[in-house]
């Protein structure tokens, strides 16, 4: 098979879809999502042209990454059941075509946003792009159980980004939103991996459930937990939301650490069916899109100078 | 290079180039849109 596969992919041109798969268009969905949040909730206006653009940058800064994510990891996906038939390892692409498209989409993404919207967001696109193509993908990821820690920070940029495709300014609000992010993603992560098979120790990925083991990951699902309900809340302490966002935040908040602690409690036994943590998993989707929507609304009911 | 395959060969060309084509479209119209906005909005 591996002599036939690359035979294939030098002589038949490759599938405009197989490039379109290389840009993780699910993940991407999440990215849109929250940059259009932190475009809809920062303060003051922007053109609808030039806010599509922002969120397209977005969208194709997230895409050129994350293909240069599956140019830089196409042997540790051949080895894993989930990500086998991916275009790389599944030989229907040549890997010099992967790099090329990660890079010329990356940089177009950059270019567009300087020159459409602003330099400032423009600079911090490239930052994230940097962030998780290179600094999480081709150093970190592989060398630390907090892997998944970092990669939040990744995932974290887009509202950030979006929110200053408005103002042209860092503030503490949208560093607030990335703080939210970055602290949901790993018990986000680390739930799912409790109740999910993966393969990652056979590919030398050292996930915390495989490395420090089950009773950390519950401990550490729990610390960041924690941490996230103040990080949450504080748009609102610090008066850059009203209170429906305020009460949102305290409600959701609330019922993340009430899902948390049995998740933080109890050890796997036989024949365990895992409810508790795919609760917390399913939960942890919907904590942060109506979070972002909450924040999105408390904006709009400003505009419309309802009592804050 | 059997007939099948130079058939499969064109189709997937044709497809790709297609794409390309939309590409190319859709962005000289945005760029066109954002230069039209962002001379508005000088005046």
């Amino acid at each position: 098979m591996a002599s036939t596969a690359p035979q294939i992919a030098a002589q038949m041109p490759t599938e405009w879809r197989d490039f379109f798969a290389l840009t993780k268009p699910r993940v991407m969905t999440l990215v849109i999502f929250t940059a259009i949040c932190g475009v809809l909730a920062a303060p003051g206006t922007i053109h609808p042209i030039i806010g599509f653009t922002a969120i397209l940058a977005i969208a194709m800064g997230a895409g050129g990454s994350a293909v240069l994510n599956m140019w830089w990891e196409a042997d540790i996906d051949a080895g894993m059941k989930r990500t086998r038939s991916r275009p790389l390892p599944g030989g229907r692409m040549r890997r010099e075509d992967a790099r090329d498209f990660g890079i010329f989409l990356s940089g177009v993404s950059v270019v567009l946003m300087g020159l459409a919207v602003g330099w400032l967001a423009a600079a911090l696109l490239l930052g994230a792009i940097i962030y998780y193509a290179v600094i999480y993908t081709m150093w970190l990821k592989p060398r630390t159980p907090q892997n998944i820690v970092i990669g939040g920070g990744a995932g974290a940029f887009p509202p950030l980004i979006g929110w200053v495709a408005v103002t042209g300014e860092i503030t503490a609000m949208p560093i607030l939103l990335f703080a939210i992010i970055f602290f949901w993603t790993p018990p986000h992560f680390w739930a799912l991996a409790l109740f999910v098979q993966s393969d990652y120790a056979k590919v030398g990925i050292p996930m915390l459930p495989v490395v420090a083991g089950e009773k950390a990951t519950r401990r550490q699902i729990m610390a960041y937990t924690v941490l996230l309900a103040p990080i949450a809340i504080a748009p609102w302490w610090i008066g850059g939301t009203g209170w429906i966002y305020g009460s949102c935040a305290v409600v959701l908040s609330a019922l993340f650490l009430i899902l948390a602690v049995p998740v933080f409690t109890r050890m796997r036994e036989e024949t365990d069916t895992m409810q508790p943590e795919k609760a917390l998993f399913k939960f942890s989707i919907v904590y942060l899109f109506v979070l972002f929507a909450a924040l999105v609304a408390d904006r709009v009911a400003a505009y419309q100078g309802w009592p804050a | 290079m059997t007939p099948e395959e130079e058939r499969e060969f064109i189709r997937r060309r044709k497809a790709r180039n297609w794409v390309v084509a939309g590409t190319l479209v859709f962005f000289v119209v945005l760029f066109y849109a954002i230069t039209i906005v962002r001379i508005g909005a000088q005046h």
